[in-house]
């Protein structure tokens, strides 16, 4: 395949042309008459799932969406859907990131960008100080080394030439012309409703209680209530309670809840054009610290209305408000956007990232339970990994082939040595 | 690289003022709540976001700074004649059991005199947190004083923003929230003109300063709330040209035993159509404001009749030339802060989200108590009762856990005679909504074009695209369009896209069950999840952490 082909183009061509070869070495081992294409069960309907749903579809799957509640009400609902590079070092993630982009450039040429509220907005990391400039600096050139476009703004001035209402005292900062945002729900529900027309079909409002196999093979999920779904595989895409749905299936993973807050405030408009944050930022995302960590992100919305983000604890489902985070968010982003003072805060968002120990998605077959793939754990980036990962869940379905710029072997479950023994 | 702060290590400027019972809302149902609790020596904290006591119903004029200086003092509370444009005096032919008002307040005086209440008006709670007493103590935001909490109970802490933007905890052992209700407008065709108004509003403005909207006025909607409205406009000289009530007084009928239960409810009513009458205000009932008419305002509107099914008959409107409009479909309760503390809802009597509360007003959460128009929308008779029964329940659980003493025997009976108000004003209550409804049809006058969500500018068309694509509660209405999202965080749309989202559910029901009931209620529930009862800016949210500790720690 030519080296510049699109994974969308990628995705095309196994679907039309090399698609029955490669079948083979797919979960499911075909039925001698070969016709039917195998039916598969995708467990949440949030970004991930909607993603593995779309994809999967596409790839000519017979895909049933099932979720307890509705689609993207939950922790994609909570989020701010920044479609990052900018926070990722190199490794793993930043080429996972990096494929993912492209894909979700082009689902947006698919869907409509407006749909999605797609915006090639760029983010803006500034610093507060000079040692943390310094610091930002450093962080930026290894990501360049790995092919990050990474601008310096060397001085206030050229920061505020940028973004106009930035606070005059602080030192500089790096601009990321790669970064995007997206509207979650809308574009969960546009992926969604783009399956549909594929023969995706979805039931909401029913919970997978359990796997059905058969001679140590899945063939299907139960739901409460004791109704059955046949599948030939099943996706885990259960977000925050993949690790739940993990034990339900028999096939546990190691996810856990880490608690996050976003400010949101009243509609001003179009006030703010980058994804601003500060440098903290970065440290954080990478962060082992059970303690509440927050550093500011500020962004406007289509809707005008500006986010503010983002605090990181884990605090189990502690599902309760905490005035100090809040007005710690609120006391970071009046720091750096002092106009923001006399804007009221609206609501408050409260949510759950998925995340596990080694701050990696899980993606990927399960050894243990032949027939049960993989696709959540996506931490604070499941928005912007979400395109990738429905990517790579349709590849394991039809047995590859796999993407040669992702090292996907560090997704997979058997990384998880403990657990999975 | 670099350690971020840690806010568990912040202090935060806000002082902890530790109370018996926190109050928040300071019409009927949280005054009686209030006197209740300071009658038995308990430490209250009164809250209200206005600057007077009183609420919606018994709204004020505009306090004089010297408010709470003259209430202590037990005088004439507001600024005597000369010195304000608007005298209370003058504005008492507009007010109900105003005697009730008067005890009550002087009550509040007499405590507030007694240093038992700590009356804070003009104040907000943004947010509120249920909190253990174990995570109090070691809270690093906290003070020494362990307060209530020291007896190893869970403790509510209500954060609230005073004038000037002065922030605190109020910590009580026991909540009572008695936030009252706003009416409900629903979209029609020209509704957000200028001049149109809900009654709600209409009422404020006479109530707190003697304005009244126009001069040749038309009310719509349903509810004996309209009457009120027409006689105290038709008193100030103003033209009513009609009351457009959507129901039929026969609607009453069915409920007739439980009218003669309510003999004062009864007799009012009676006394505001006898009002009406006497001032020639026409009452046209099964009829419907369909569309308003006018270039920078309002000039006129589009009046029809509604048929059996409650569908208006827009091929025969009639016309009235007005330069204001009053809407007003019933109210629904105002459960912000309920929400916020997660407290469990029920379905209300017209079909709204309540919170649900047992036969002491206690709430899912144990310690927050609700009263009035939060348990479900009953009108000022219903909430000084529950109220009262709330103070009482409180009372007992703080000072009498086991209901031994003399008192509480003495309460007990108290308890008993208010208990049973309540189950008759609320059956009152259930009988009014019932023979009130919003009429099924009421959305047919809505056009495509016609905006439903003001702040964010979402017409009917993309509401009715959200609901076509699935969308069956209010709360996906808004994550599709934005209905709801601005300033007003959803007060004015939401029961209007909870309606439109219902109504299709309703047709949905239908076709694969004919007999299916009334509307797909489920579907008017409201918002489940609220972290932020009241907007706040984020300048004063800034403020509550030191000036030195919200600088990022970068260089450690
Ligand atoms: C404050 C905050 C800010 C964030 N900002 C960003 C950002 O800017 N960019 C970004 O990329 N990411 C961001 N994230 C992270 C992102 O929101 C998540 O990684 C992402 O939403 C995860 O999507 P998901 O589809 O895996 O999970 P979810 O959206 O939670 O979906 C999982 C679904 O599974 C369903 N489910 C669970 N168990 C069952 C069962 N047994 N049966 C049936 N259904 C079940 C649930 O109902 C749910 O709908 C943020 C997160 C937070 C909390």
């Amino acid at each position: 395949m030519a080296a510049d082909a699109s994974p969308f183009e990628v995705l095309c061509n196994i679907l039309l042309s090399i698609a029955p070869m490669a079948r083979g070495r797919g979960v499911i081992t075909r039925s001698e008459k070969g016709e039917r294409m195998g039916r598969v069960v995708v467990i949440g309907a949030g970004i991930v799932g909607a993603a593995c749903t779309w994809y999967a579809a596409h790839a000519g799957w017979e895909v049933v969406l099932v979720d307890r509640g509705r689609p993207g009400a939950g922790t994609t609902s909570r989020g701010e859907g920044n479609l990052l590079v900018s926070d990722k070092g190199d490794g793993p993630e930043l080429d996972l990131m990096r494929l993912s982009r492209r894909l979700w450039l082009e689902l947006g040429d698919h869907l409509g960008r407006d749909r999605l509220e797609l915006d090639e907005k760029g983010g803006l990391v500034v610093a507060t100080s000079d040692a943390g400039l310094a610091g930002l600096r450093t962080f930026a050139a290894g990501q360049r080394a790995a092919g990050v476009d990474a601008i310096d703004v060397a001085t206030a001035g050229d920061l505020r030439r940028l973004e106009p209402l930035l606070s005059d005292r602080l030192p500089g900062g790096v601009l990321y012309p790669e970064d995007l945002q997206v509207q979650p729900v809308l574009a969960a529900d546009a992926l969604v409703a783009g399956a549909r027309q594929r023969g995706a079909s979805t039931r909401f409002g029913v919970e997978v209680e359990g796997a059905v196999t058969s001679g140590g093979r899945l063939t299907g999920v139960r739901l409460v209530g004791g109704e059955v779904l046949g599948a030939d595989a099943v996706v885990n895409a259960a977000g925050t309670w993949g690790g739940e749905v993990g034990v339900r299936l028999g096939a546990p993973i190691p996810v856990l809840p880490r608690r996050g807050f976003i400010l949101v405030t009243e509609p001003v408009g179009p006030l703010v054009r980058h994804k601003v944050y500060t440098a903290e930022y970065v440290d954080n995302v990478a962060s082992n610290d059970a303690a509440l960590q927050t550093s500011t992100v500020v962004e406007s919305t289509r809707g005008g209305t500006i986010l503010i983000g983002a605090s990181r604890e884990r605090v189990g489902y502690d599902a309760g408000m905490s005035p100090k985070v809040v007005a710690r968010l609120a006391a970071g982003a009046v720091e750096i956007f002092p106009f923001l003072r006399r804007v009221d805060l609206l609501r408050v968002y409260r949510g759950f990232r998925p995340y596990c120990p080694d701050h990696l998605p899980v993606i990927g077959p399960d050894p243990r339970v032949p027939g049960v793939i993989h696709a959540c754990g996506h931490e604070g980036a499941g928005i912007g990994l979400a395109a990738a990962t429905g990517y790579l869940v349709a590849r394991y379905l039809d047995g590859g082939p796999m993407p040669d710029e992702v090292p996907v072997s560090a997704f997979v479950p058997d990384r998880f040595a403990e657990v999975s023994v | 690289m670099i350690d971020a702060g840690t806010v568990t290590a912040d202090p935060v400027n806000e002082t902890v003022t530790p109370v018996d019972v926190a109050i928040v809302g300071a019409g009927p149902a949280g005054l009686a709540a209030a006197v209740t609790c300071a009658r038995a020596g308990l430490r209250v904290c009164l809250i209200d976001r206005g600057t007077s006591l009183g609420g919606q119903y018994w709204r004020q004029p505009a306090a004089s700074p010297d408010f709470l200086q003259s209430l202590v003092a037990r005088e004439a509370p507001v600024s005597g004649p000369g010195r304000g444009p608007v005298h209370p005096r003058d504005l008492r032919h507009l007010h109900h059991d105003l005697a009730t008002f008067d005890a009550l307040r002087e009550r509040v005086g007499e405590a507030l005199h007694a240093g038992l209440v700590d009356l804070r008006l003009r104040t907000q709670v943004w947010t509120a947190v249920v909190t253990d007493a174990a995570v109090v103590t070691d809270a690093p935001g906290g003070t020494d004083a362990p307060g209530p909490a020291a007896d190893g109970a869970a403790v509510v802490d209500l954060h609230v923003l005073g004038p000037a933007g002065v922030a605190g905890v109020v910590r009580a052992r026991r909540l009572v929230i008695a936030t009252g209700a706003h009416d409900i407008g629903l979209p029609f065709p020209g509704w957000d003109l200028p001049g149109v108004m809900t009654i709600g509003g209409i009422q404020a403005l006479l109530k707190s300063s003697d304005v009244v909207p126009g001069r040749r006025v038309a009310l719509g909607g349903t509810g004996p709330f309209l009457l009120p409205v027409a006689t105290g406009l038709a008193a100030r000289g103003v033209e009513v040209v009609g009351v457009f009530e959507a129901n039929a007084p026969t609607g009453w009928w069915p409920h007739l035993s439980t009218v003669v239960r309510n003999p004062d409810r009864l007799r009012e009513g009676l006394a505001y159509a006898a009002t009406l009458a006497r001032r020639r205000v026409p009452f046209r009932p099964r009829t419907m404001i369909v569309e308003a008419h006018g270039h920078d305002r309002v000039e006129a509107v589009s009046v029809c009749r509604l048929d059996r099914a409650g569908r208006p008959g827009l091929e025969s409107v009639v016309r009235h030339d007005v330069d204001a409009v009053g809407i007003g479909w019933g109210f629904s309760p105002i459960l912000d802060l309920a929400v916020t503390l997660r407290c469990a809802t029920r379905l209300g009597d017209n079909g709204f989200a309540v919170v649900a509360v047992d036969s002491e007003q206690r709430s899912s959460v144990p310690m927050v108590l609700v009263a009035g128009e939060p348990t479900g929308v009953g009108g000022a008779a219903l909430a000084l009762a529950e109220g009262e029964l709330a103070g009482h329940v409180v009372v007992a659980d703080l000072t009498d856990p086991v209901g031994t003493t003399a008192r509480s025997r003495r309460t007990g009976q108290r308890l008993r005679t208010v208990r049973r108000d309540v189950v008759r004003l609320r059956s009152f209550a259930t009988a009014m909504h019932a023979a009130h409804p919003i009429p099924p049809g009421w959305a047919a006058a809505v056009r495509r074009e016609t905006t439903v969500c003001r702040c964010e500018e979402v017409d009917a068309a993309t509401v009715l695209e959200a609901v076509a694509a699935g969308a069956d509660t209010a709360r996906q209405v808004k994550q599709l369009t934005r209905a709801g999202m601005g300033w007003c965080q959803g007060r004015t749309c939401e029961p209007a896209c909870a309606l439109l989202a219902a109504g299709a559910a309703q047709q949905t029901t239908r076709e694969k069950a004919p007999l299916a009931g009334p509307v797909g209620a489920s579907a008017l529930a409201g918002d489940t999840e609220r972290l932020v009862a009241q907007p706040v800016s984020l300048g004063a949210l800034a403020d509550l952490l030191p000036r030195s500790s919200s600088q990022p720690s970068h260089d450690q």
